[in-house]
Formats: C-alpha cells, structure tokens, sequence
C-alpha cells in the first residue's frame, strides 16, 4: 500500500485529503504515479496537469523521476505560500 | 528552535530567551516578523487561514536551519510559524538569529525567511468580503 495526500486547494479541488492504495504495479515513479492518477474520471486529469505542482515523497520535495516503492506516502499539493 | 503553533507569540520575550541562551556570546541579535496584510491583490483581508502539512513542516524547517548553521556561525536560531485563523495584524512568523557580529546575524535572517517562504508546506487561504481564495503566489 501507499499513502496518498492532497494539500491546500488541490485537495479541495480533488474532494480527497488522504487515501490508501495498493501500488499500481505499472507505477515506478512520480511521473508515473501521477499518470495512473491522471486515469480516475473526473478533476484528477485537470487537476494534476498543473505544471507548478510540488510533490514530496515521505515528506522530501523530489522530481518526476523519483523512486515510489510500496510503503511510501506520496503528497502532492500548489506552491507554498508560507511566511 | 521550531514551533508551529496556533497562538501567538510574543516577539520580546522570544528574543529575550534567545539573548539568554546564547550565554553572553551574541553580539547581535537579528529578527523577521511576518505579519496578516488588511489588503491583498485589491480586496480586504477579513481572515486568513494557514494550512500545512504536519510532519513534513517540521522537517523542512529543521532542514532550513541545518543549512543556516552550516553557512554561518550562529549561538541561536528561532522559527516560529503560526497555523489556522489569523486576522489581519496578526503574527504569522517569527525568524531570529543570534551571532557573534551583525553582519552574519542579517545574512541568516534574510536566508532563513527566503528558504521557508519556497521550501516550506505552508498554505495561506484569504476570506474577503467576496469570498475565500487561496494565496497563488508569494511576494518577494
């Protein structure tokens, strides 16, 4: 399994804030996580086309091509605005 | 030293421990407050709201504060980072530092609010009078 969130308007835009999913077994990476998620009907393709996405992988920032394995918890959310 | 919390804080008794706890080795204490602008892109700030992502906050901010002390020589470093309902003059952050001379003391200061502001999972949502709207960007 692996541990989904959304953060800030994103997640109001998906109506999800935290999910578990088995790992898709097409799934190595970011990009390719977020493809697979890009496949649910609804906002998801929309949503998750936004270029200025961030995701952390286990709560790091990382790029597209980063490693998911099973266990990880992946978050995906807008730019920060903090501070 | 990391706090992210939802009451507020009091800037003069903050600094005052910092001073303390550098134990008569800084000579210069340098601090940043964020506060809750009353107007924002033309509509008036009624509340704000800060979200973020507990866990990953902390981390962030520990990380940004390894960094400062590997680039500076620092007897203290403050963050302290506000989350949930916030009104317009509110405290939102408070970033200080101590050091031995001024010059270090700015330099850090100046690092640490820039690294939180991009590298930190904070979210802030505005209510005005025409709505809530989340924050897009950060202003420099």
């Amino acid at each position: 399994m692996i541990r989904l969130r959304y953060f800030a308007s994103l997640r109001e835009r998906l109506g999800v804030a935290d999910e578990w999913i088995p790992l898709p077994e097409t799934v190595s990476d970011v990009a390719g996580l977020k493809h697979w998620l890009q496949g649910r009907t609804g906002p998801w393709s929309e949503a998750l086309s936004d270029q200025r996405l961030q995701v952390a992988v286990n709560q790091e920032l990382v790029k597209a091509d980063t490693p998911v394995r099973d266990g990880d918890e992946v978050a995906w959310f807008p730019p920060v605005t903090g501070g | 030293m990391i706090r992210v919390q939802q009451e507020d804080f009091d800037p003069g008794e903050e600094l005052d421990r910092l001073r303390d706890e550098a134990g008569g080795q800084a000579g210069a204490v340098v601090s940043f407050i964020g506060l809750v602008r009353d107007f924002n892109d033309g509509e008036r700030i009624e509340e704000m709201s800060l979200e973020h992502y507990p866990g990953m906050t902390e981390k962030a901010l520990a990380a940004i504060e390894t960094q400062a002390r590997e680039r500076w020589k620092l007897n203290g470093v403050i963050i302290i980072h506000r989350i949930g309902p916030l009104r317009p003059n509110d405290h939102i952050v408070l970033v200080a530092v101590a050091s031995s001379h001024r010059r270090a003391a700015f330099q850090a200061c100046e690092f640490l609010i820039d690294t939180l502001k991009t590298g930190a999972p904070f979210w802030k949502k505005e209510i005005t009078a025409a709505g809530t709207r989340w924050v897009d960007t950060n202003n420099p």
